[in-house]
């Protein structure tokens, strides 16, 4: 079957994105991305420590040759900063893309979208391939597109909550305002959350802790790659209409008793 | 001379070139970015960039991540 993802001409083999914050170790973290079989992996920008030059990198595990390293400005609250880490990610890394974040509120991790939105219009000028972490905004995503932003990544529930799809009505009318590919990005917490934003039509998925945080990351890595695959196929496949009352499957024809 | 490195004062006694310093600290700079006074330096131009008393460096490289706030 034909349905390939394509970004700004980067083609995508899986629709399940994923993070690489919060596992043991940085064997988990390469066993659950394996897992996953995704191909896109998020990583944030940090400090090196300059003191303990001993400490493995996170690239010697996860190989930029075999996946798509998606830089993220995780952490930063002011389009400066935002922009700044995008441009150091362009440096130490091998692509344009960025996965921006400027991030409004320590407790709710909820993007600020005036800023949000500042920083996208400079990275976009800059050449990047710019992926927005948004809320659930329809209008957010509008101007998000239309300032030239690859593909918008709207939040399903806050960031490492688990909540799941909170707002599909709104995720629907973002897949309906936009042309550019809806990635759900945050709140998924089990495979059936990710298998709901698939069959509402998103493009694809970004989770990290919906993997981490379970009690067996490989396991639910696993089950979160078919819960993508089965998503997608159902929304392909279009979905019976819902009725209120039975409809039976058997034919009536030739019961017994009749 | 005394230079900043990712906000801690350091004193710096052998190579002043940032290509020097970076093989000093056993930074692999394939992987890294660096920022000297808020501009950032080419790869190319880290074996001519001569360090000045009190400049600021930021030295940066990829972490595990998702979307830590």
């Amino acid at each position: 079957m034909d349905d390939k993802l394509i970004i700004s001409g980067i083609e995508f083999k899986s629709r399940l994105w994923v993070g690489t914050g919060k596992y043991k170790d940085f064997e988990e973290t390469k066993k659950a991305v394996e897992a996953s079989g995704a191909d896109v992996v998020t990583v944030a920008v940090r400090r090196v420590n300059i003191t303990d030059r001993g400490k493995e990198n996170l690239l010697d595990y996860i190989d930029p040759k075999k996946y798509k390293i998606l830089p993220n400005t995780a952490g930063c609250y002011t389009a400066e900063d935002a922009i700044r880490t995008a441009r150091l990610a362009r440096t130490a890394g091998v692509s344009d893309m960025v996965k921006l974040e400027v991030i409004g509120d320590e407790k709710t991790l909820f993007p600020d979208n005036e800023a949000l939105l500042e920083a996208a219009k400079v990275l976009v000028k800059e050449g990047f391939i710019v992926f927005p972490y948004t809320n659930d905004d329809p209008i957010m995503a509008k101007k998000l597109q239309d300032i030239g932003c690859a593909a918008v990544m709207p939040l399903a529930a806050p960031i490492g909550s688990g909540l799941g799809i909170r707002n599909p009505y709104n995720l629907k009318i973002i897949l309906e305002t936009v042309k550019i590919p809806v990635v759900v990005d945050a709140g998924v917490g089990t495979a059936s959350d990710a298998a709901i934003a698939m069959e509402l039509g998103c493009d694809a998925v970004l989770m990290n802790t919906g993997i981490a945080g379970a009690k067996d990351p490989l396991k639910m890595a696993e089950a979160m790659k078919h819960a993508i695959i089965a998503g997608r196929l159902a929304y392909k496949a279009g979905r019976m209409p819902m009725k209120l009352y039975a409809s039976a499957s058997s034919p009536l024809e030739g019961k017994i008793g009749g | 001379m005394q230079i900043i490195i990712n906000g801690e004062k350091k004193t710096i006694n052998g190579s002043t070139t940032l290509a020097g310093l970076l093989n000093e600290l056993n930074i692999d700079t394939q992987r890294v970015a660096v920022e000297l006074n808020m501009s950032i330096i080419d790869k190319s131009d880290y074996s001519n960039t001569i360090l000045k008393d009190n400049d600021s460096l930021e030295i940066v490289s990829f972490i595990g991540g998702g979307a830590i706030g």
